[in-house]
């Protein structure tokens, strides 16, 4: 009994501990890979400048772990019933790092001029609005031609990032000088770059909301081999791993170290989901019963535990399960080779060989289509795997030159702006390996495609996308794998680093160095 | 023949190198009857331990698969793209070279140029760049370290045809009427025919290592496993599982000792004569 009670005792003041206030000051010393390219988040949005520059620059928005918007530079919004008007009230303390205040006209200039024109993601959405004003200094309104269900969810910081109009109107945006010295209102500002070693960001003292951020210095350190940047965890010099940063055979062994948490949370909005792109034009990909014979081959659980430490899930199928509208109420394709041998002598296949494009990624993604190659010959599929550099790949995929093809994609937190685009026949155009690639042409999918991303009420909408799911599931147009975990690494008393659907990319903003 | 073979097994390094040849054809030739398993098959749970269980007496991979044989099947590959490079470049190089050296002038000065273009060049950034711009293949692959080796086969056959050309038989064929192609196929090539063996059998070994160097870096043909291969996908894994890039490590090391030794014998065989090289 005394035993338990002081078991309990333990476990409430862990869980003070856990709860206890933040402690201020600090630097956080974490790795960026690779270095990015500009951190003008305006005008670049890959991955490394999302998460260096997500401190520097905000949006109006930020999203919990369930997707769910919270307050950033908008501290509150309204929808109007028909859905066509969103009103967003701002912070009306908000200062630029150069003591500039930050006003509704800037928020005007992002999304309207500068945004449009450098955002290609951005503007398909911005499609759908009509026009976007601004009242007095502290009210945003964007009135749509039309409802748009996931409108909410593009005031992400890498999505619409917002960019001072007094630098940049009128000028050359993609020249303008200022784009090497970023001028943010976020929590933490831009000091130093020296190439091909590190960027420094300090604390925005004046920083609108009370008390943040904790930590004083943000140290990203640019170390371009995998393997010496685990060993940079390993010795001490860095904290944080963010996702992607070691290579998967090592996220054991690191996370196996003393004082060392690791998470997959972080990367909700993104959902990043890997599949294979069946050419669904020509070859025996073409044939239903062929895609569904892939499905059943596959021993994707196998995947997930050999090739990626167990992380991550096995799709389900279109939409990841992080991702709004997901449904699992859809065919399950388990491990059967049975199945699978059946549907190929059904089809009648004649060992007629398939090409199989790996993503040139590195190592997990090279042993990853050996593993499906081996499952598939297993089955009777002859496979070949054509090796191929980052730019073949692209061209290959671009050009519908292939058979099977691994690759994986964002989906940005709803069907409409992440999904959508890969499956509606609209978008099957040569020259992007992110549309319609596979060929895929079903106008009752397009049909509900387009009624869900303009349905009202989220019922209506979920509905819509649980049908479409189903379908998608049973033709197989293209043979999803994962929904990949990207582990971040970090030490635990690096505390609150990963608390929204972007993780690390705004994540700075609350964390604090315990101790 | 009696005569070759004692002047060679005189040389024991040469007998031990012979030894171990034989048993890396019989592994590669054996292989499908030994492991009738493809060396792709997912066998048993990722990094087994080798000499934990007697069916995968060398362990298992990253995924799994048969460690031992994987190489067996990579012996096949190696000694495949080691023999058909080889052979590719002596088409390239003895030609080139007996012509250049029979010839002489401006013949020779132009392709020994053209040799030595090739000559300067890095012959592994050469073979690196082919292999990439025609994509990994067995048969790109087998190309690229032909038109990267075949130069010293040129020089080579060139300063033996030029020595051999002023020789008295040969002035005697010229005067009967023979032909220039006829003198050189048969009079002058056959005489050279001794150090060309002894220079191919270490370019098999260096074929060899140029396919596992490229292999290692993932440009190897993705569907053959290949020593180079096992290497390079085991190089990551290397703190966890040593097994991975050790035995196929051992594999290429004794390949290409045997070769060289072989070669060396070969040399004391056919050029009784001359002293031993590096003695």
């Amino acid at each position: 009994m005394l035993k338990r009670l002081t078991t309990l005792a333990a476990a409430l003041l862990v869980s003070t501990a856990l709860h206890a206030e933040p402690v201020m000051g600090g630097r956080a010393n974490v790795v960026i890979q690779p270095e990015p390219p500009s951190l003008m988040m305006g005008l670049v949005q890959n991955g490394p400048t999302q998460m260096v520059a997500g401190q520097i620059y905000e949006s109006l928005l930020r999203y919990d772990e369930e997707l769910q918007p919270m307050p950033q530079l908008a501290k509150s919004w309204e929808v109007s019933e028909d859905g066509l008007t969103y009103t967003f009230k701002l912070h009306d303390n908000v200062k630029w790092h150069d003591g500039e205040p930050f006003t509704a006209a800037d928020v005007v200039f992002s999304a309207d001029v500068f945004l449009r024109e450098t955002h290609p993601r951005l503007r398909t959405s911005l499609e759908h609005v009509e026009s976007i004003t601004a009242p007095d200094d502290t009210t945003v309104v964007f009135k749509l031609k039309g409802p748009f269900g996931p409108f909410l969810g593009i005031f992400e910081a890498g999505t619409m990032p917002m960019v001072p109009k007094h630098i940049y109107e009128g000028t050359d945006y993609k020249n303008n000088p200022a784009n090497n010295t970023p001028i943010g209102t976020g929590p933490f500002k831009f000091t130093e770059w020296v190439k091909g070693s590190h960027i420094l960001l300090t604390k925005n003292a004046d920083y609108y909301e009370e008390g943040k951020p904790y930590l004083d210095e943000i140290y990203w350190h640019v170390i371009p081999d995998a393997a010496s940047r685990a060993v940079a965890y390993e010795t001490g010099v860095v904290d944080v791993l963010p996702g992607g940063s070691v290579e998967n055979f090592d996220v054991q062994r690191i996370a196996d170290m003393d004082n060392t948490c690791v998470t997959d949370k972080g990367w909700e909005y993104f959902g990043p989901h890997s599949w294979m792109w069946l050419n669904n034009r020509e070859g025996p990909t073409a044939d239903k019963r062929f895609r569904q014979a892939v499905m059943y081959a596959m021993d994707r659980n196998f995947a997930r535990d050999a090739l990626w430490n167990g992380l991550g899930k096995v799709a389900a199928g279109p939409v990841s399960s992080s991702t709004r509208f997901f449904t699992d109420d859809v065919t399950a394709y388990d491990h059967d080779p049975e199945k699978a041998k059946a549907l190929l002598a059904e089809m009648g296949y004649d060992g007629e060989t398939v090409r199989l494009l790996p993503l040139p990624y590195g190592e997990t993604w090279q042993r990853w289509a050996e593993a499906v190659k081996q499952n598939l010959d297993e089955v009777g599929i002859n496979v070949e795997i054509v090796s191929t550099d980052v730019a073949g790949w692209n061209q290959k995929l671009a050009e519908w030159d292939y058979d099977m093809a691994f690759t994986y994609l964002y989906q940005y937190g709803d069907p409409a702006l992440g999904v959508a685009r890969n499956y509606i026949s609209t978008n099957i155009a040569k020259g992007s390996q992110w549309n319609n690639v596979e060929g895929y042409d079903n106008k009752e999918v397009d049909d509900l495609f387009a009624k869900a991303a303009v349905a009202v009420t989220a019922e209506e909408r979920q509905a819509l996308y649980t049908q479409v799911q189903q379908t998608l599931v049973e033709d197989v147009p293209a043979a999803w794998l994962l929904e990949l975990g990207f582990p971040t690494i970090y030490r635990c008393n690096v505390k609150d680093l990963v608390t929204t659907a972007i993780g690390v990319n705004d994540g700075f903003k609350d964390a604090y160095i315990e101790k | 023949m009696a005569d070759f073979w004692n002047r060679f097994s005189r040389n024991r390094g040469a007998v031990i190198g012979l030894a171990l040849l034989v048993i890396v054809i019989l592994v590669a030739v054996l292989a499908p009857l030994l492991f009738p398993q493809s060396p792709w098959r997912m066998v048993q749970r990722p990094f087994l331990a080798p000499f934990s269980m007697d069916q995968y007496p060398l362990g298992t991979d990253a995924l799994g698969r048969d460690v031992i044989s994987g190489l067996a099947y990579g012996a096949q590959v190696s000694l495949l793209v080691g023999l058909v490079s080889t052979v590719a470049a002596l088409l390239i190089g003895i030609p080139i070279g007996a012509l250049a050296g029979y010839f002489g002038g401006w013949m020779d000065d132009a392709l020994m140029r053209f040799t030595e273009f090739f000559q300067t060049v890095p012959s592994f950034a050469l073979a690196i760049v082919l292999v990439a711009i025609f994509e990994p293949s067995i048969q790109s692959i087998i190309a690229a370290i032909a038109i990267v080796s075949w130069p010293p086969v040129a020089r080579l056959v060139r300063g033996e045809v030029l020595s051999l050309r002023s020789r008295e038989y040969v002035e005697a064929a010229i005067l009967s009427g023979q032909t220039s192609l006829t003198i050189i196929l048969r009079q002058v090539l056959p005489n050279t025919i001794s150090p060309i063996i002894v220079l191919a059998s270490l370019m098999v070994a260096t074929a060899i290592l140029l396919e596992s160097s490229l292999s290692f870096l993932g440009l190897g043909d993705p569907n053959m496993m290949s020593w180079g291969y096992m290497i390079g996908a085991a190089r990551t894994v290397i703190r966890q599982a040593w097994w991975l890039s050790f035995f196929p490590g051992v594999a290429i090391l004794l390949t290409v000792l045997a070769l060289n030794l072989i070669g060396e014998g070969l040399n004391d065989a056919l050029n009784p004569r001359l002293a031993r090289r590096g003695k």
